[in-house]
């Protein structure tokens, strides 16, 4: 299901303009599994399935699985809708160099949004 | 020619506040009640436009809105370009009152939303025999921390798009997209450090829970209206504030969030109708 990301996002033109700053490697963690997404300039180049032996990341975002799958429902019940959400409940944890990930936050909270059934806003 | 203007007229009042002179930009809208409005933190006025478009409102208030210093058409005070802007519960209510006498506001009907919802229960508590009536929209009695605060204010992370981005998922799901993204958009608009520091107030200085039940809804009656969807101050907060004060009237607002008067004004105003009925006929 992950793998999907790659498609979605750069198949969003807005999305990727949005991102056209944005070059990183980052670690997705959904419970046991963790991916490693890269990202060039907005588009999502990789999507790797762990386990990794030494992962490298700019950052990693953290939640169990159950949380993921709230936050990816079609209609997110309140507290699941968003990132901050999950952070605000500290049942997602973002650690590692955390400007990256702010200073793109749009980016990554509609580019993980991606994942909710097709046709769902972030 | 004829184009459609709204009903809000908007001027700058010169009002010396904590001692130094500032231009203080306030609109209005509507005859009859004072209701005076207070914007979000990091926002400004223009939040209230919808009530102050609204005839079920403005036949029979006038309904004000100004912008704090800082925000919106509001200047800094003159100095600010040294000076880290931080908002404080004693400035914050000194301001309320100064623009009240300012605008001769006769106990004026106060509604305010997430930090003005906050100081709302500060002046519910100490300034009570001013206010016809108090609306508290996301009043919580505090909000612990639940990110690094400083990402709002550095010269690496444009503030503007992390402000919006920080505060986007507060709104709730039925939102009109216009006015969500409206919302978001004076939150792109604020200075530079400004969010961060009326933030010193939400989360630090404006801690009253160890006071909120104190208030005496009988000198001041107050009403509490919270959206389901807001995950900053929760349904959940809103309810202990009103469980610790007697007469107060608490409402959880169905899929609205943070903004309800600036996301879903039209929902909204369902809930609000009913408030200022029951405060009129009282």
């Amino acid at each position: 299901m992950i793998e999907a990301l790659k498609q979605r996002v750069n198949d969003d033109a807005a999305l990727v303009r949005r991102g056209r700053y944005l070059t990183t490697t980052f670690l997705l963690e959904v419970g046991p599994t963790a991916w490693l997404i890269s990202i060039f300039e907005g588009r999502v180049v990789s999507v790797t399935r762990g386990p990794f032996v030494m992962p490298s990341s700019s950052f990693a975002l953290r939640a169990e699985e159950a949380e993921w799958q709230k936050f990816w429902a079609s209609r997110p019940p309140p507290g699941s809708s968003d990132l901050m959400a999950l952070i605000r409940r500290r049942v997602l944890k973002a650690e590692g160099e955390l400007q990256i990930f702010m200073a793109h936050l749009r980016y990554f909270k509609e580019a993980l949004a991606k994942l909710r059934p097709e046709g769902v806003a972030a | 020619m004829s184009v459609p203007f709204e009903p809000i007229v908007g001027r700058y009042m010169r009002l010396d506040l904590f001692g130094r002179p500032h231009r203080i930009y306030v609109e209005q809208a509507g005859e009859g009640t004072p209701l005076l409005c207070l914007h979000t933190a990091g926002s400004d006025g223009r939040q209230y436009r919808a009530l102050m478009n609204d005839a079920r409102i403005t036949s029979n208030h006038r309904v004000i809105a100004f912008d704090m210093p800082w925000h919106g058409k509001s200047s800094p005070p003159s100095g600010w370009h040294d000076e880290e802007y931080q908002l404080t519960s004693a400035q914050y209510t000194a301001m309320v009152l100064e623009v009240m006498t300012a605008l001769s506001l006769d106990k004026p009907i106060l509604i305010g939303c997430s930090i003005g919802g906050r100081i709302a229960l500060h002046l519910a508590l100490e300034h009570p025999d001013r206010f016809r009536a108090i609306i508290g929209l996301q009043s919580g009695a505090h909000v612990d921390p639940y990110y690094d605060l400083n990402f709002l204010h550095r010269p690496d992370v444009h503030g503007g798009e992390v402000c919006s981005a920080i505060v986007s998922g507060l709104i709730g799901p039925d939102a009109p997209e216009a006015e969500r993204w409206e919302t978001l958009w004076h939150y792109m608009q604020g200075g530079p450090g400004v969010f961060k520091g009326d933030l010193y107030f939400y989360k630090i200085d404006g801690d009253i829970r160890g006071r909120v039940g104190q208030i005496d809804t009988k000198r001041c009656p107050l009403f509490l209206l919270s959206g389901e969807c807001d995950y900053s101050c929760t349904p959940e907060e809103m309810l202990a504030v009103a469980r610790s004060i007697p007469g107060s009237e608490a409402t959880i607002m169905k899929g609205l969030g943070h903004f309800p008067m600036s996301e879903n004004p039209q929902e909204f105003l369902k809930y609000l109708v009913p408030v200022l009925e029951k405060i009129s006929a009282r």
